[in-house]
């Protein structure tokens, strides 16, 4: 197969100004040593991308993802080697970017359609798909300033995507709109994979990237740690990040006054053994080993579980049950358990945050902060959206006869 | 080649980023675009007011027109100098003030900066066919020099965009460079004979032995001003060597203009 794009030997370079002063006289008076530390987001990356794949981009925050997605969109320079791209391309980076508060929807859809390389009869062609497509048939002739979050980012999607390129770089931006508008764009996106584009994706949602994507690159401090088949690719991604961060939390935060601490953290399966990877419905249980150096007077076990955007999902204590015993003994060590009989969350990447804190509140022993990562694949109850199931069933005559 | 292709792939973003500046300049202004013709018409009272009636400036009479009209006189000097002086000042911010674009979507940046000037461009012909209909109900009979009007419109569109294309992308980098421009643009103003006569310079320059009038027309603002009048006012072909002159300067500055911009917008994305 033929690349589409070709990455090579890539290196970008950021300037990380200590004393950002962007006035002339500053310049001139330090010519000979610019206050500035260099900063490599990429290094000596070479891939290709083959037509008609879709590639997914994956690695923590900050190891250059999007700076190589940029790279590729042309919008930033390395500084050196060589991004080559045949074809049209399309960069789904920020949804309505270059709309115009004061121009009305039919104005910005113009607009924004000629900035991503449209002409203006590819666009009248194409108006009424793309009004229809966001849903905003009423509301076309109003200025976009005066629409919601929403109906701006559907917009601003809907041009996007009837841009009809070659090549789609996307940058977590397919979580727009409401669980309707989703679907319409999994539809649009299945149909233009189908028809043999090619797609370039940065994201954190790394089940749903299992799903849609055939090619991996995982990137690492700016480096390509490892490439190949998606799935193999996540496996390897998964179970590093955890051992990284089972190991002592260092990616977490951590603090508290320390007389009494958590020292591990572990999520157990029914057998009593160590899992990363459980399913929806599954028996589980959250194990806290803590150790007190002095007498811990009303200790309270907490949780919060986080998923990769930041929304808790859940944040259950022991002080919920009313369950908060007079003290820890001074040199006392031994841990407690949250029995989760089914585990109601639905498929996805979880951080598990935990602390030792005071029935009051007010002073915290220990607290550490996204100290295990965990995904969750699908099991039953298997459903599709939101974070948590509500475990219901569904009941009714007309239902007992298509059981 | 991949440049000069982009370019023209860039045409119709270029129109359409130009209606975007017009469309949006006087929104939800109840006068709308009357303003752009109120700005200049208040300055003309006012300076008419200060300096034909207070410090008694007497306008030269058009040769071979026979105009004798100080409003006249200052409007055209005073719309080049406003299609040089805006554009510096949008120019300035052309860039900054579409970072969301630039650090989102990829297209020749240059456009931001030609769709700035373009825009001023459409505001110098409008406020220039009002001064036409002026000139013509006083006596002076424009309509076979639009031509000639046109051609040094072209060329001062030209030196404004190569200033504009250098202004913009230093910016970024040095933002003095707006306050600087500031203070330059108004020496500028008075650097021209705009508000009087040339024939003020030459009779200075008699009292004294350093040549006051070959630097002084070494201004290329000096030059346009002085062709535009031609054209406008005095009704004949301005003087070639004028022509040439500021030809040179327009080229010049284009070239410079782009030199300038293609050094520095390797990492404009970051900076802006």
């Amino acid at each position: 197969m033929t690349a589409v794009i070709t990455v090579d030997d890539v290196s970008k370079q950021y300037r990380l100004y200590h004393e950002r002063n962007q006035s002339l006289k500053a310049a001139l008076m330090r010519r000979a040593r610019v206050r500035y530390e260099e900063f490599w987001a990429l290094r000596d990356v070479s891939f290709e991308v083959p037509e008609g794949a879709t590639f997914a981009l994956i690695g923590e925050n900050g190891s250059g993802k999007s700076t190589l997605l940029k790279c590729m969109a042309h919008i930033l320079r390395p500084e050196k080697g060589k991004i080559e791209t045949r074809g049209k391309i399309s960069a789904l980076l920020e949804l309505g970017a270059g709309f115009h508060p004061e121009l009305t929807g039919r104005e910005n859809i113009f607009l924004n359609g000629s900035i991503l390389g449209l002409s203006k009869k590819q666009l009248t062609q194409r108006f009424d798909e793309i009004v229809d497509f966001a849903g905003l048939e009423h509301f076309i002739d109003t200025p976009v300033k005066n629409y919601s979050s929403g109906m701006y980012v559907r917009l601003g999607f809907s041009v996007a995507i009837n841009v009809d390129p070659d090549i789609l770089l996307i940058d977590e931006v397919l979580a727009v709109g409401d669980a309707e508008f989703q679907r319409k764009c999994m539809e649009k996106f299945d149909d233009f994979r189908e028809s043999g584009k090619t797609v370039v994706i940065v994201s954190h949602a790394l089940e749903g990237i299992r799903n849609l994507a055939d090619t991996a690159a995982w990137l690492e401090h700016g480096i390509v740690r490892r490439i190949g088949v998606a799935s193999d690719v996540i496996d390897e991604y998964l179970t590093d990040s955890h051992v990284d961060r089972a190991a002592d939390g260092e990616h977490g935060t951590r603090w508290g006054s320390g007389e009494g601490r958590l020292e591990k953290v572990e999520l157990l399966d029914v057998s009593e053994q160590q899992v990363k990877r459980v399913c929806t419905g599954d028996s589980v249980v959250l194990r806290y080993h803590y150790k007190a150096d002095e007498n811990i007077p009303k200790p309270v076990f907490g949780l919060a579980i986080y998923t990769l955007d930041g929304v808790r999902v859940t944040g259950p204590s022991t002080r919920d049950v009313g369950l908060v015993p007079d003290q820890i003994d001074a040199g006392a060590e031994g841990f407690v358990d949250l029995r989760i009989d089914r585990l109601l969350l639905l498929p996805g990447t979880y951080d598990i945050s935990v602390s030792l804190h005071n029935n009051a509140g007010t002073h915290v022993w220990d607290m550490r902060h996204r100290v295990l990562r965990f995904d969750v694949e699908f099991g039953e109850p298997r459903e599709e959206y939101g974070f948590t199931s509500l475990g219901g069933t569904w009941e009714g005559d007309l239902l007992d006869g298509a059981r | 080649m991949t440049r000069l292709a982009e370019y023209a792939d860039a045409r119709e973003l270029t129109v359409n980023l130009t209606l975007r500046e017009l469309r949006s300049r006087y929104k939800r202004s109840a006068l709308g675009w009357t303003w752009s013709l109120l700005n200049p018409l208040s300055t003309v009272i006012v300076f008419s007011i200060v300096f034909a009636f207070f410090l008694k400036i007497k306008p030269p009479v058009g040769n071979p027109s026979g105009l004798h009209n100080f409003a006249m006189f200052l409007l055209c000097g005073l719309l080049p100098f406003n299609f040089l002086s805006n554009g510096m000042n949008a120019s300035l911010d052309a860039l900054l003030a579409n970072s969301n674009l630039i650090r989102k979507v990829y297209f020749p940046r240059e456009v931001l900066v030609v769709s700035t000037i373009a825009s001023l461009l459409v505001t110098l012909l409008v406020e220039l066919a009002v001064l036409c209909v002026l000139l013509m109900l006083l006596g002076n009979m424009v309509l076979p020099w639009i031509p000639v009007l046109l051609g040094i419109v072209a060329i001062q569109t030209v030196f404004v965009l190569g200033i504009g294309l250098m202004l913009s992308v230093l910016n970024v980098y040095f933002r003095d460079v707006k306050h600087f421009i500031g203070i330059a643009l108004q020496a500028l103003f008075y650097s021209a004979p705009i508000v009087y006569p040339l024939s003020f310079v030459e009779d200075a320059a008699t009292r004294t032995s350093f040549p006051v009038l070959r630097v002084y027309t070494l201004n290329p603002l000096v030059r346009f001003v002085d062709a535009y009048r031609a054209v406008l006012y005095d009704l004949r072909f301005p003087a070639l060597s004028d022509v040439l002159y500021i030809s040179g300067w327009a080229v010049a500055m284009l070239a410079l203009g782009l030199f300038v911009f293609h050094r520095l917008d390797r990492r404009l994305a970051e900076e802006v």
